[in-house]
């Protein structure tokens, strides 16, 4: 499965009769012993505290879903039994609920550090691609989930976001009556989602399974993004990089408990905790966080159907990056140029947030006649837009990257050393 | 604008009033006119806070003896009184369905049953596994006894607000702020600067002496503490009130923040020694 030659050599004959057989232990030892550049910081550790997200969604959820009822009538009795009667109950739902958040944050951080590191661009577009399917999953996942507890959020979150399909000219109201199973958000789209919500976590595990393949076909990208060259750029996976995980895992955790057993309620919106009532629509319809850049980029135009669009073609265009990003040189540390927009790409991404948060007609930025919500969001859209579809090619045609050093390993030891040092280092 | 089951406020003017209103972010988070919500320091506040359980048992008296003649504690059973961690917890009564306490107030409400020898309906004294009974038979009683408006549920209401604790203290206390002359009320409804749009369906429901408060027992650590009663002001009751509500929506709250310390105090230590190994085998090799 990974693009380095085995170096695994069964020692007792059980372990040799499996190998001529399915050679799974092979495969899990050459994973251990994958040569990593020796130069991944930390924000390379994102993708191992991502997996263990999908691990604590899955075991959490596969619990939680022998408790919970699919029915518009117990749905929210149900989640509150789970809270207060079942054994630990209280932990899981917690775990689970916060758990979401988590793991869009660290999707995010990883996505960000893809974007800075250009590991997107060949020969990484397949894992880039990947990527992204995974992310839409989770987005898919996470709005099929946050229905689930039935509150007026869930009910009034999924009314707007299936609603969206409606806008789509001609078979639009069809289209919308087949995903809900009726007229409106009820009992059959309540069932259709839990059994979606179940099912997408196992697709994304398998995407996954993908990705990391795809990344040991070709290697890891790193800060500099010079390819490793010789042995000397690279480290055995374990214990360089097992151990370096860990140590981020843990810290991460750390915040994830934080936010468990002291703020379990802060990512989330009080409204929840009202049982869903179709009659009563709640003044703000929010979205979780992890949306509110999208939910802004909706919001930005008066068209229903633009904004719409506009929404999935800010998803699609990151498809299409490793196409965009003409540049030769896959790091920005040595693109003194696109290194600045980047940092305006990510301020653009938290104002997006915040105006998702914002009601559009508030005053943002008191300056002038007070700048709203609504124009600061067409400004922060326009950017985001521009960023991937002209600062990036144009750039690629232009930008003049610094120098780069030779290799990992000269980047590491500085030019003047010689391979001896490092051979005895 | 939280809770808008007001029978003038139709879905129509609802979505107008929402998009007028702007100012709270989420429910309950606004208030008009001069009226600033206190935000009151509660025992429960913070990582080692822990419900004031002789205040809590003061809370559900005023739940029992004032709310519960319109609002339901609909996802709370008898039996959750006597939980560990709950107000009438009793270390001798480790089964809830044991505690005296927790007998004595199922006991106290009637609860509609089938007779299994004739299958009538029937009305029996509560048990403690019995859930508490809802208060009118259904939404349109409940409606048409309180002109229009349909009194929320109060199981998980501390938590259906934001600040729910501070915004249920402010509400029992709001009734008495300055009505402004541009909120203008028809019959049936009051001001309460704490509701948005400052019209609230509910009469002001406490009044000092309301209640008559004793003094409680409260079982700490093995001993005994008598807890002298405290003068049934509105302030008083209020926070009693809020304290019982806090519990009842989130009646796992003081598990939750211990286990958190031990389970973050395990993290931080496997982090140390995460990080010092990770330092060791790193310590000949440049990167």
């Amino acid at each position: 499965m990974s693009g380095h030659p085995s170096t695994y050599e069964p020692k007792y004959a059980a372990a040799k009769w499996m190998d001529q057989r399915l050679p799974i232990i092979r495969m899990g030892a050459d994973f251990m012993t994958f040569p990593s550049p020796r130069n991944l910081n930390y924000w390379y550790t994102f993708g191992g505290i991502l997996a263990l997200c999908l691990v604590v969604q899955i075991l959490s959820g596969v619990i939680l879903a022998m408790h919970y009822v699919a029915d518009v009538d117990k749905a929210f009795a149900s989640v509150q039994r789970i809270r207060r009667d079942v054994p630990f109950g209280w932990l899981l739902q917690s775990m689970h609920a916060v758990g979401a958040s988590m793991f869009f944050l660290a999707v995010y951080m990883h996505m960000f550090r893809g974007l800075y590191y250009g590991s997107y661009k060949a020969p990484r577009e397949v894992i880039w691609i990947l990527g992204c399917a995974i992310y839409l999953a989770m987005m898919a996942t996470a709005f099929l989930g946050y229905t689930l507890p039935w509150g007026q959020m869930s009910f009034w979150g999924a009314t707007v976001i299936t609603g969206f399909f409606g806008a789509v000219p001609v078979v639009g109201e069809s289209l919308q009556q087949w995903l809900l199973g009726g007229y409106s958000v009820d009992n059959a789209t309540l069932n259709r989602f839990f059994a979606l919500h179940y099912l997408l976590p196992f697709v994304i595990a398998a995407l996954v399974g993908l990705h990391v393949w795809a990344l040991h076909h070709v290697g890891q990208n790193n800060p500099i993004g010079i390819s490793a060259k010789t042995k000397e750029d690279t480290l055995s996976f374990h214990p360089f990089y097992t151990v370096k995980d860990a140590f981020a895992i843990a810290v991460f955790f750390v915040i994830f408990a934080i936010f468990l057993f002291y703020l379990p309620d802060a990512l989330g919106h009080a409204d929840n905790y009202i049982e869903a009532d179709p009659m009563k629509t709640p003044p703000h319809i929010v979205p979780e966080w992890y949306f509110l850049p999208f939910y802004a980029i909706l919001r930005a135009v008066p068209s229903k159907l633009f904004g719409i669009l506009l929404m999935l073609g800010a998803i699609v265009v990151l498809f299409v990056l490793p196409w965009l990003d003409t540049h030769k040189v896959r790091s920005m540390r040595f693109r003194p140029i696109a290194k600045w927009f980047f940092i305006i790409f990510i301020v653009m991404c938290f104002i997006l947030g915040w105006c998702g948060a914002g009601t559009p007609s508030d005053v943002a930025i008191p300056i002038g006649k007070g700048m709203t919500f609504y124009v600061l969001s067409q400004i922060a859209t326009v950017y985001y837009f521009a960023y991937f579809l002209i600062i990036l090619p144009v750039l690629g045609l232009v930008e003049k990257p610094l120098k780069r050093p030779d290799s990992i390993t000269k980047a590491v030891l500085g030019e003047q050393k010689s391979d001896a040092d490092l051979a005895s280092a | 604008m939280a809770f808008m089951k007001l029978k003038t406020l139709i879905i129509g003017s609802v979505v107008a009033a929402a998009s007028v209103a702007g100012l709270a972010f989420a429910a309950g988070g606004g208030g008009t006119g001069d009226y600033h919500m206190e935000h009151k320091d509660w025992s429960f506040n913070g990582a080692f806070g822990k419900y004031d359980r002789a205040a809590a048992q003061r809370g559900y008296q005023v739940y029992r003896e004032v709310c519960s003649s319109c609002h339901q504690l609909k996802f709370l059973a008898f039996r959750h009184l006597g939980d560990k961690g709950a107000p009438f917890y009793l270390e001798d009564f480790p089964n809830p369905n044991d505690n005296p306490y927790v007998k004595n107030f199922a006991a106290d409400w009637n609860v509609e049953d089938i007779d299994s020898d004739n299958g009538d309906t029937i009305e029996r004294p509560g048990i403690p596994a019995d859930y508490f009974p809802p208060i009118f038979p259904n939404d349109a009683a409940a409606r048409a006894s309180n002109g229009g408006a349909l009194p929320p549920e109060l199981s998980v209401i501390a938590k259906a607000r934001t600040n729910g604790p501070d915004y249920i203290y402010n509400l029992m206390l709001a009734y008495s702020a300055h009505k402004p002359d541009d909120v203008e009320l028809t019959p049936g409804l009051y001001y309460n600067p704490v509701m948005d749009g400052g019209k609230i369906a509910m009469a002001a429901p406490l009044s000092d002496g309301l209640v008559e408060y004793e003094a409680i027992e409260v079982e700490d650590h093995g001993k005994i503490k008598t807890i002298p009663a405290p003068e049934a002001t509105v302030e008083q009751m209020s926070s009693d009130l809020v304290q019982f509500l806090a519990w009842s929506a989130d009646p796992k709250m003081e598990q939750r923040k211990s286990t958190g310390l031990m389970t973050i105090i395990y993290l931080l230590i496997l982090s140390l020694l995460l990080f010092l190994s990770y330092k060791r085998v790193w310590r000949n090799v440049k990167h």
